[in-house]
């Protein structure tokens, strides 16, 4: 996509779950690039297997599920099929995660500092002097005031807000290259989030780290990301560059989940709306999975499953972008 | 709007809850008691068929209003006055609790796993004793499912057989059974997708339309406020900072906490654009700051606002309590971004 070799490649990437009932395919056929300092934004209703995707990437995925096919490659190097010790090691070091509730990410019986500080003693040749020093830089930069002081706090005696700076912090400690954010700011407030969000994005400038962000909050996405992939039973809908996504999106699917999003500068009588629900994974229907939902439905949609097609300012997959489709 | 009585009203509304540590702790450590004051005299009033909305971060007090208006919460003081009874009164008759419900945030647990979604529908009904006979209830539940939008076939499945969006819609369909005239929804669409929350809001509107509804709405979104309410109270740590028609707030907020709040929502305009945080986070209820709550945060503080605490006044067709505002010193803080840009 552009002239820097990617930092993370996913091709077509498939997990599933086995269970006694058959298996079920919650992701199939993914795939996607993320270069150096850029942000992915990862959209979706839930069930559409965002997050699940993000696990893959970091090697957490909840057993049974299991990579079924596919490859991730970090760097050119394969990381799907590395042991749990090697794995172990990328964690941290190369791919930082940060998860939605900040308090089950944090050690409630360790100190901020000590959390920071040993991940870094872990994953960086340095001693635990230098270690301390860094942890309040860093605790500084996420805009924790009085750093040196809340050093020696435990998580509990930090505010929601103030605790996923502490997550964030740790993400970037050891300064990965790739960032996994899988909704890093759904459990805070508005005017918090606003202030996490702008760190997010001053840090990822300045060190050129690259980010997957998963949300289901558009907002969130329109002023982060640079490129958004909208996912829809497991499957990439439509990826593309940010603001051709949210305005002038191709996939029906994706159009009318923007549409659905109340606005805040009008007051409209009826909101758009998608009717039914997206399926479970065990009834995914046969061809394009959104075909029972869709408005511009015909006759080959029903049959076959469309891969991503171009259409023009982003790549879809949908029949209608199809140029030998023959519309029925 | 102020020639019918209204349906409801809230008056000098307050809830302490005492969090205080156990007597003998006290004891040693020798401190006093201490109360969260997470209602701290709010006013409000909601014509009939008309919706009000109280939005605020959390912390702020909304969904303990919520419950004070449906009578869960008894108020430490004020008063909640029903279609003109006081409501310690009305609740006493069943046929006045009958006539307000409530819809919760979470679909998952509001809905009883081991009943039937037709059970759950037709306790109301049941317990008011509206319907006598068997029949005529299971048809008053088969209209009911259909009018939110199910099958009636649907009243012999378990909840966990639904998805988030169409438990919400059997919520609404419990609250309706009884026909209420008033319903409080304590943020109904925060837990469910983009996609489905335009679904619910739809029907609720709709709803409204048909039935001549008053909702007591509480959200955290402003962007769903505005699409569903007539007026807006933007609450922080428990009052009301500002309460004006939907329209006016969003055409010229005035309170500098509304326009901060405003200002830092993301919205799909934002593709490129930086939005400016509120600093600083909700202080404590338990420690409120001094004067005005907000002064710590409030880019037009001054001394005045530390030492005494604003009353609501009119501005406008508004009700704003801020100093700043009163003395006419707000212009100094621009317009929030998404203002400025619909003018």
């Amino acid at each position: 996509m552009s002239n820097t070799p990617p930092l993370l490649e996913v091709r077509n990437l498939r997990v599933e779950f086995p269970t006694r009932r058959g298996t079920l395919v919650a992701i199939d056929d993914v795939s996607f690039s993320i270069s150096p300092g850029e942000v992915l934004g990862v959209v979706g209703e839930s069930g559409a297997g965002k997050s699940m995707t993000g696990a893959a990437i970091i090697g957490l995925l909840e057993p049974p599920g299991r990579i079924a096919r596919g490859e991730i490659l970090l760097n050119g190097k394969r990381i799907d099929n590395l042991r749990y010790e090697q794995m172990r090691r990328i964690r941290g070091r190369e791919i930082g995660a940060i998860f939605q509730d900040p308090l089950t990410t944090l050690n409630p019986l360790y100190t901020v500092g000590k959390q920071l500080a040993e991940t870094m003693t872990t994953h960086l040749p340095i001693g635990p002097a230098e270690a301390k020093r860094r942890a309040i830089e860093w605790l500084e930069l996420v805009g924790i005031p009085a750093a040196a002081q809340r050093i020696d706090s435990y998580p509990h005696e930090f505010s929601g807000g103030m605790r996923q700076r502490v997550v964030i912090a740790l993400a970037l400690c050891a300064e990965p290259k790739l960032i996994v954010a899988d909704e890093p700011t759904t459990a805070l407030d508005v005017s918090i989030q606003a202030q996490v969000i702008a760190l997010l994005k001053t840090l990822a400038r300045e060190k050129g780290t690259a980010m997957m962000l998963v949300t289901h909050d558009m907002g969130v996405i329109a002023e982060t990301a640079d490129r958004v992939a909208v996912m829809y039973a497991g499957r990439i809908a439509e990826i593309g560059p940010v603001r051709e996504v949210v305005k002038h999106a191709n996939h029906p699917y994706s159009a009318g989940l923007m549409g659905s999003i109340p606005p805040l500068d009008r007051r409209v009588e009826r909101l758009a709306q998608i009717d039914g629900a997206m399926p479970r994974l065990s009834a995914i229907p046969q061809g394009c999975a959104y075909n029972p939902r869709c408005p511009q439905v015909f006759d080959k949609c029903r049959e076959l499953r469309p891969d991503l097609l171009d259409a023009g300012t982003t790549r879809a997959a949908c029949w209608l972008y199809d140029t030998e489709a023959v519309r029925g | 709007m102020a020639d019918a009585p209204p349906m409801f009203e809230a008056r000098n509304l307050a809830r302490h809850f005492d969090v205080s540590r156990p007597l003998l702790q006290r004891i040693v450590s020798r401190e006093g008691k201490r109360t969260l004051r997470a209602v701290d005299g709010i006013s409000f009033a909601i014509p009939k068929g008309t919706t009000l909305s109280l939005v605020g971060e959390s912390g702020c007090g909304k969904s303990t209003v919520a419950r004070l208006c449906v009578g869960l919460y008894t108020p430490t003081a004020g008063a909640v006055v029903f279609d003109g009874r006081d409501l310690a009164e009305a609740r006493a008759l069943a046929d006045q609790r009958r006539r307000m419900q409530m819809i919760f945030q979470d679909p998952y647990a509001s809905l009883n796993p081991r009943w039937r979604v037709g059970d759950i529908i037709a306790e109301p009904i049941r317990a008011f004793g509206l319907i006598g006979t068997r029949a005529e209830q299971d048809n008053r539940v088969a209209e009911l499912l259909t009018q939110v939008g199910l099958s009636p076939l649907d009243r012999v499945k378990f909840p966990h057989e639904f998805s988030g969006g169409q438990r919400q819609r059997i919520s609404i369909a419990r609250a309706l059974s009884s026909n209420p005239e008033f319903l409080v929804c304590d943020e109904p669409t925060s837990a469910l997708d983009v996609s489905v929350q335009a679904q619910i809001l739809n029907l609720m509107k709709e709803l409204q339309q048909r039935l001549n509804l008053t909702f007591l709405f509480i959200s955290h979104n402003l962007a769903v406020v505005r699409q569903v309410s007539d007026r807006i109270g933007v609450m922080y740590l428990g009052r009301l900072a500002e309460l004006a028609p939907a329209e006016t707030l969003f055409r010229t907020p005035r309170h500098p906490y509304t326009r901060a709040l405003m200002e830092a929502i993301p919205d799909l305009e934002m593709t490129g654009r930086e939005r400016i945080p509120v600093g600083g986070e909700v202080p404590s209820p338990i420690t409120p700051p001094s004067g005005c709550a907000f002064h710590p945060r409030c880019p037009l503080a001054n001394d005045r606002c530390k030492r005494e605490r604003p009353e609501l006044k009119p501005a406008g067709d508004a009700m704003v309590a801020c100093h700043a505002v009163e003395e006419g010193r707000d212009d100094a803080m621009p317009m929030p971004a998404i203002v400025r840009s619909a003018a």
